[in-house]
């Protein structure tokens, strides 16, 4: 598709996700913290977003609208990533190969721009995706 | 939502600092914490980092659930109940249940995840806890190949090389390199920093990989083909020009390094357990480790995120003789990571009912997973709101483990930490090791009259 690339997501933790997830998991912290996508500025030029714009990632498992940010553990052009959290989830890969363990690293996304769209919050964001009778 | 406050206010101006205070967030279980509080009232934290400050500050920040809640069929909608009535809720749930599945237990003491572990026997459900998404494959493939570990205190005082490879303490442990492994100074590791060598093997050039003398950014998800090239560079024999994205050259002065130096340690993390290989990274990375043995001393630790999921894992393995993914649906343990594990569980349908506790799985499963959960009668125990709490039928609030109640901890390297009560919780809210005992209880009650019948 037009404006959009191919990437390989990883997930993982940052600081700002710990401090988050002490009791901020239902407030607009929580979604700054990981409702976001980091990606390399050359990555971003090429779909033309600016830090703080919204995107859509897109993957065969499911799609999320996240913030993208600068990276600031890079450069890794054609890496992204997410810390862990519900956004990413929606997308990793839940296959477990026999051990247990999903695919949180090394998942193939597609990102586009989404102007005009919104970061959900993440309690609201899992309602939205999981209970039938909520949409 | 409901909006509860917690009820903690600044009493007087006398000021008391509580030393040695364990910190319960991640599996560092830094010992040095000191608190200083009003009262009941936490002020402030010495020593912690970011967050474990925050541990104990969002404590008392006002936004805890303060109330038992249930959540309306189909609904988001949830209202308050009392304990009593949720007790008898959950037993009910889990007494009617077929296999239930009973998840978390990472964020709890040792002492609550024993009565846990009893009520998941009783129930003949399926146990496992959050080692399932972090260092799950470690686990398969220490049973596998077995692993040479020590203590963190033996790093502090002996290692001059640390290799951290797909982790990033800096984000996910703030004090470890402090505390353990790169800057103290120890008894063999006078000069600290100065006589260690720091080696981060990652794809992103992390904030620890600033840190490191040495960075090798290894393509993602190559780690295998990384440690195979390394281990075999080691032996003497030759290798392909690249491997993994790093350059033969970089490869061999790798394994000289490792060779040359006194003790060395593996720190692993989920960018080698999350990865394609899984386990069998693991595998590798414990024979490359087993191999240095030949040259110098050489150890291995994973690097836990929970700060009791080593607990977890201790206990369930001295009840039941599994470290993880335990099934009891047989009526007698079962293990098999792949199948009992609580993933895949859910993605299969395979259990009738859930409980959830120390944990966030609505954070942290695959959304497909979380699907299934949301539309089972399922129980939560959390003193937070969370993305769990929000899809669960009842929710239960509870105290937290080393603020406002004792218990025991393993750290990552398996040393079992007495973590300690600093504040009073707030009223009516009860431990994570009360409800169990309670729902175990009265789940005996309700098992036992449909034997009678
Ligand atoms: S490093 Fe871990 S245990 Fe230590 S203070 Fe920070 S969060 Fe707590």
């Amino acid at each position: 598709m037009a404006n959009s690339i191919e990437a390989n997501l990883i997930t993982g933790r940052t600081i700002w996700q710990g401090v988050a997830i002490e009791g901020h998991k239902h407030e607009e912290a929580y979604a700054k913290a990981c409702g976001i996508v980091e990606m390399d500025v050359s990555d971003m030029k090429k779909i033309r977003v600016f830090p703080g714009q919204t995107v859509k990632v897109r993957s065969d498992h499911g799609e999320v609208i996240v913030k993208a940010v600068k990276t600031t553990q890079g450069p890794h052009p054609g890496l992204v990533f997410i810390p862990m959290g519900p956004w990413a989830n929606q997308v990793i890969n839940p296959k477990t190969y026999s051990t247990g363990m999903p695919h949180y690293k090394g998942v193939k996304v597609s990102i586009e721009p989404a102007p005009g769209e919104k970061v959900m919050n993440g309690v609201e964001l899992l309602q939205k995706t999981t209970l039938k009778a909520v949409s | 939502m409901m909006k509860t406050e917690t009820e903690t206010k600044a009493e007087s101006k006398k000021l008391q600092v509580v030393t040695d205070v364990v910190c319960p967030f991640c599996g560092t279980l830094c010992d040095d914490i000191k608190i200083i509080k009003d009262g009941n009232r936490i002020i402030d934290t010495l020593n912690a980092c970011a967050i474990g400050n925050e541990k104990f500050k969002s404590a008392q920040d006002g936004h805890r659930i303060m109330t038992p809640l249930e959540r309306g069929d189909n609904s988001a909608e949830f209202t308050p109940v009392s304990y009593d009535y949720a007790i008898e809720k959950a037993a009910q749930i889990l007494a009617n249940a077929k296999r239930p599945l009973f998840y978390g237990w990472s964020s709890t003491s040792c002492e609550a995840q024993e009565v846990g572990n009893e009520l998941a026997e009783l129930c003949g459900g399926v146990t496992d806890n959050t080692a399932s998404v972090c260092h799950g494959p470690s686990v398969i493939a220490i049973q596998t190949v077995g692993a040479p570990c020590c203590t963190l205190g033996e790093v502090k005082n002996r290692a001059d090389l640390i290799i951290y490879w797909g982790c990033n303490p800096v984000h996910a442990h703030p004090r470890h390199m402090s505390r353990y492994s790169t800057y103290p100074r120890g008894f063999f590791t006078e000069r600290g920093f100065k006589d260690r060598t720091v080696v981060v093997v990652d794809p992103r050039p992390t904030d620890t990989a600033k840190q490191a003398e040495y960075f090798v950014q290894v393509e993602q998800g190559k780690d295998y083909e990384l440690l195979d090239a390394l281990r075999t560079v080691i032996r003497g024999e030759d290798i392909p020009d690249v491997v993994a994205g790093i350059p033969k050259e970089k490869i061999k002065e790798l394994g000289n390094l490792c060779k040359s130096k006194k003790f060395g340690l593996l720190f692993f993390g989920m960018g080698v357990t999350q990865t394609t290989g899984k386990h069998r990274n693991i595998d590798i990375a414990i024979s490359f480790v087993a191999d240095m043995n030949k040259y110098t001393k050489f150890n291995l630790i994973p690097m836990r995120g929970h700060y009791n999921v080593s607990g977890s894992g201790q206990v369930m393995s001295w009840q039941s003789g599994f470290p993880f993914a335990m099934d009891f649906s047989r009526g007698y343990p079962r293990y098999n990571p792949g199948e009992t594990a609580a993933n895949d569980i859910l993605e299969r349908h395979e259990c009738d009912a859930a409980l959830v506790i120390a944990s966030d799985p609505g954070a942290h499963f695959p959304v497909s997973s979380m699907k299934y959960y949301a539309q089972i009668p399922t129980i939560c125990i959390d003193p937070h709101y969370t993305p769990t709490t929000g899809v669960s039928k009842i929710v239960m609030p509870s105290t937290i483990v080393g603020v406002e109640e004792e218990g025991t901890a393993y750290r990552m390297d398996n040393v079992p930490i007495r973590c300690r009560k600093v504040v009073v919780a707030p009223e009516g809210i009860l431990s994570d090791h009360e409800i169990l005992e309670r729902i175990l209880e009265r789940v005996k009650e309700l098992k036992g009259k449909e034997n009678q019948e």
